[in-house]
């Protein structure tokens, strides 16, 4: 019998959607068009093309679509040559890479890309293989190995420079290996040292940060930061405007924001980056508090749906990459919220699915996919 | 198998509730900054970007105009083609801009240096003024390159402009920059304003004011002259870009002030004092208009308006002549010989002295084992009071000064205006001394000096001592007895006028206070100094004219003006004597009395008398003479 035109396209909607958890789908739309209502009032008066914003929502779909079709198995199979790839890859940028504003982060190889992107991927790939190997096995010195692993391309991205970048690789590594069950014994002091360490620069700021204190191991742009995160006002013209105002753009937010379309601050250009790095006080400005406690909402059910999914995969390997992924979801956007509200210091990090930029979205999107596949081949939910 | 895996999962399992957690917690952190960025500092952060977004554009007001007694513009404003530089746009690289636009046009280090200080100055936006007085070639050339200079324009500006440059300097004064107590001061203004003022947003604009009155009556008329500033609100981007206009406020211009001076009175006595130095004051009695205030030698403040260049001003400071020095205002003098009308008046009304008593001039005095000497050697003779003053005869005020006292003179002269403020509309007069013996005491810290003596009381009767007195207080007193004892206030400006309407609104033609004098004893001094000028000291100068003239001569010691100042110039010539003399005229209803010295001249009838008699000719008859070119109305 002939189907119907209808059921066809029916039939043809549900294969492709076939496996893919539609929780997680509805959230990463939810976020995506947020990002999208965003960026239009954002772009205003900017070169940027919507054309150009849905093209890359698209694109990171579509790799997520191509990733979630991907068996977890494959990925396991790549892991140490994209991994190996990645690094190849840095040390070309290292030694040729081309130089934008002082730093050594993009290669020319017909288009211009940034490999340290792909090591927000490779880094839970190849550390969740090297932990899924040694599974059963696992001894102390495994941490050593996983650490050396990390260690090189951290090493190699911060020394472009590239801190922000440099800082998520890190994290993404770190995941795994707290999640592979590094002994708490090993992990509370760091925990114990980085309180204190915080605390300290909170009480002593104001010393610390006076003009002739020279800090060890530590670049004066990078003390200067530091400082300036503790009294944005203490350079109101210089590196502090930004924090100072994008805090003046979602304070003057207030509860219900001032309408789409009407921040002042942003379409008068106090806020930099705005379509990128610090969208969020774009979003923050128009959207009031309400509109932040919907996307904070939205994210936080991602990451909850993000390592409900993980927790469910087929075996270790799934299970530390895709709650690694998540958690770099999670670093994403409090990092990004945290830095736009004047809460942690200005590093180059992106919201997710809200800020403009196809590589981020891309990167994105292969992270979302590595969920979804690991949700297509999850273990049979027990009856 | 799966009993194998369990363990692990377990512990997995738990690390992911950890994780949970610790989102959940930098969540709630999160959620916490935004509160308290979105709730608790709300209007905060609301007020902050409101002023971000907001900039208030001065738009300066037209400052009124001077104007003298029969409506000659002496203090004006002209437009001029400008160049004008947004700040915002600038910023980082001004001396490159200032060396692109350098080809193009003239600017000068002067120039350059004043622009840069208008910039350090301001904080917020604006245009600032990079050459003024653009002339068509480079206005042309300019335009042509514009493409080249964004942020930089054209631009038409108001200017200051004293049409007849030095002419009433010292009274008109000059506009300049703003100056930091310039700026205090208006802070305090706007304060006060905000209290009480319903437009103090109109008021907090007063720092968009560039220049502003610095001397004269540019200074004290400030607030008149001034008018209100206007504004635009405009919206404006974090660079300072003007996106639209919210709204906008007209600026209100200023007040016309309308003079007592008769300029062209002023013009032909600064033209006749030459180059003479000294004070002239020729004032209404009756009103207590100030017709003329001069002071020689003059400046031409139009130098002053856009910033003096130092060489000018080095000039000008360091002359031996003064010439920045307001003789009239704050110039002391003793007033000599023209003291004795005074004198008399005051023995009169104190009935120490009749008209017709005489007293014998050997031609000395004797007091202590001190000898006060008489001019005339051999004296006078017998001299009664109207003799005493025709003749100027010392000896007679010698003793009546002794037989008064100090302090019976002092109380005379005081309501008279000696040693006393007169209140003019010009900032910063001189007191002057009108000795007393609580003057003495008040003023010197030593017992032994506190002391007065009665040998310091005889010189005191020829306004020798320590008598020193402004010219503008020698015209007053001489006003005040030359309208019988009723006390006008002196005043250069008498009229506001609205610049549209020309409404004009008087300002002080009030009387201050009446000092009750006799008017016989009045009758007898004006008699007598009627008389000077029939057949006393300066008869010479006053032969032929058509009206009755009061006069009486004075010829002081050098005393006063930082006399030590001048032993560097040509010492002889700063050491004679001054020429002083007062007048009304005409005698019977006197419409104008003069005050006046010619410094380091020698005798008052010689030098100062001649002066006043052509200035009495002319504000009287209209007569006009012969050496002084005649006035011209500037174009």
């Amino acid at each position: 019998m002939e189907k119907s035109p209808l059921i066809k396209v029916k039939g043809f909607f549900s294969s492709i959607f076939a496996g893919l958890d539609r929780q997680l789908g509805f959230i990463l739309l939810g976020l995506a068009a947020v990002g999208f209502f965003t960026f239009l009032s954002a772009s205003q008066n900017t070169p940027v093309q919507i054309a150009d914003e849905l093209r890359n929502l698209a694109l990171s779909f579509l790799v997520m679509w191509i990733v979630s079709r991907i068996p977890p198995k494959w990925l396991e199979m790549g892991a140490v040559w994209i991994y190996g790839f990645g690094v190849a890859l840095l040390i070309a940028v290292a030694a040729f890479g081309l130089i934008k504003k002082g730093a050594r982060r993009w290669l020319n190889i017909g288009v211009v890309i940034q490999p340290s992107e792909i090591m927000k991927i490779a880094m839970p790939l190849m550390l969740a293989w090297y932990f899924q190997k040694r599974e059963g096995i696992q001894k102390s010195w495994d941490y050593g190995v996983a650490a050396v692993i990390l260690a090189i391309p951290v090493f190699l991205i911060a020394r472009q420079p590239d801190l922000g970048t440099a800082l998520l690789v890190f994290a993404a590594g770190l995941y795994v290996i707290i999640l592979a069950g590094l002994p708490w014994k090993w992990i509370l002091p760091f925990i114990g040292l980085g309180v204190i360490g915080i605390l300290l620069i909170i009480i002593f700021g104001g010393t610390i940060c006076a003009h002739d204190v020279v800090w060890p191991f530590v670049h004066d742009y990078q003390k200067h930061r530091i400082c300036t995160l503790l009294d944005p006002t203490s350079d109101p013209l210089g590196k502090g405007f930004h924090t100072i105002q994008s805090m003046i753009a979602i304070g003057s937010g207030g509860f219900f924001g001032k309408g789409w379309f009407q921040g002042t601050q942003a379409h008068l250009e106090f806020i930099p980056e705005k379509h990128t790095d610090f969208v969020f006080a774009v979003f923050s400005e128009e959207f009031g508090l309400l509109g932040n406690l919907i996307l904070i909402a939205l994210f936080f059910a991602l990451i909850k749906r993000g390592l409900a999914i993980s927790a469910s995969g087929p075996n270790l390997f799934t299970r530390l990459l895709g709650a690694s992924v998540t958690l770099i979801f999670f670093t994403y956007a409090f990092v990004n919220i945290g830095m736009v509200s004047g809460l942690l210091p200005v590093v180059g990090v992106p919201l997710p699915f809200i800020s403009y930029g196809g590589t981020a979205l891309v990167t994105l999107g292969f992270g979302a996919g590595i969920l979804m596949s690991i949700h297509r081949h999850r273990r049979l939910v027990q009856s | 198998m799966v009993s194998f895996k369990k363990p692990n999962l377990d512990s997995f399992q738990e690390r992911i509730h950890i994780a949970t957690l610790f989102v959940t917690f930098c969540f709630l952190l999160l959620i916490t900054r935004l509160v308290w960025l979105q709730l608790v500092s709300h209007g905060k952060y609301a007020l902050l970007a409101e002023s971000n977004r907001i900039a208030l554009v001065p738009a300066p007001a037209n400052r009124g105009l001077i104007i003298d007694r029969n409506g000659i513009v002496i203090g004006r404003n002209y437009s001029a083609l400008t160049l004008d530089v947004n700040a915002e746009e600038v910023k980082g690289n001004v001396d490159q801009l200032i060396n692109d636009l350098s080809e193009i046009v003239a600017i000068s280090p002067r120039d350059r240096r004043n622009f840069k200080r208008s910039l350090e100055d301001s904080r917020n936006m604006g245009t600032f003024p990079l050459r003024s007085m653009l002339n068509e070639t480079e206005t042309a050339r300019f335009m042509a390159n514009r493409y080249r200079f964004p942020g930089v324009e054209i631009r038409a500006r108001s200017f200051r402009e004293y049409p007849y440059n030095e002419l009433a300097s010292h009274l008109i004064g000059y506009i300049g920059r703003v100056s930091q107590r310039d700026k205090e001061r208006m802070q305090t203004e706007i304060e006060g304003a905000k209290a009480d003022d319903p437009d103090a947003l109109q008021a907090s604009f007063l720092p968009g004011i560039q220049y502003v009155g610095k001397i004269g009556l540019e200074q004290s008329y400030e607030t008149v002259l001034r008018g209100v500033p206007g504004y635009d609100q405009v919206e404006i981007t974090a660079g300072g870009k003007p996106v639209r206009t919210l709204s906008s406020s007209p600026s209100v211009p200023g007040k016309n002030v309308v003079l007592s001076v008769d300029i062209k009175l002023q013009y032909l006595v600064e033209q006749l004092y030459g180059n003479f130095r000294g004070a002239f004051v020729a004032i209404e009695p009756e009103t207590g208009d100030v017709l003329a205030f001069v002071s020689k030698p003059n400046f031409n403040p139009n130098d002053f308006v856009e910033g003096i260049d130092s060489v000018t001003w080095k000039e000008l400071n360091d002359s031996p002549q003064k010439p920045l020095y307001n003789r009239p205002l704050k110039g002391i003098y003793p007033p000599g010989s023209t003291y004795k009308p005074f004198m008399a008046l005051a023995a009169l009304e104190n009935k120490k002295r009749t008209p017709s008593q005489t007293i014998s001039d050997p031609g000395y005095f004797d007091f202590g084992n001190h000898t006060f000497r008489d001019d005339k050697k051999g004296g006078h003779g017998i001299v009664d009071m109207q003799k005493s003053i025709v003749e100027s005869c010392d000896t007679y005020y010698y003793m009546l000064a002794r037989d008064m006292g100090v302090n019976m003179i002092a109380d005379f002269m005081r309501p008279l205006g000696f040693g006393q403020i007169t209140g003019i509309d010009l900032q910063g007069e001189a007191r002057g001394v009108l000795p007393s013996t609580e003057w003495k005491k008040n003023t010197f810290k030593k017992p032994e000096q506190q002391k007065w003596y009665e040998g310091e009381t005889i010189s005191l009767g020829i306004g020798q001592g320590y008598n020193a007195f402004t010219i503008l207080q020698l015209a007053h007193a001489m006003a005040n007895v030359a309208n019988n004892g009723i006390v006008m206030k002196p005043h250069l400006v008498k009229a506001i006028e609205d610049p549209f309407t020309r409404n004009r609104v008087l300002t002080t033609p009030k009387e201050s206070y009446r000092i009750d004098l006799n008017a016989e004893n009045i009758e007898v001094i004006k008699k007598a100094m009627v008389e000077v000028n029939n057949s006393g000291t300066s008869a010479a100068a006053f032969k032929g004219t058509g009206y009755q003239v009061g006069g009486k001569t004075g010829t002081a010691q050098v005393f006063s003006l930082n006399s030590k100042d001048y032993k560097h110039g040509s010492t002889a010539e700063f050491l004679r004597d001054h020429a002083l003399y007062i007048a009304f005229a005409p005698a019977d209803k006197p419409t104008i009395v003069i005050a006046m010295v010619v410094e380091n001249a020698g005798f008052g009838a010689q030098y100062a008398a001649p002066i006043a008699r052509q200035a009495l000719d002319y504000y009287i008859e209209g007569k006009w003479p012969k050496e002084v070119p005649e006035w011209k109305r500037a174009p």
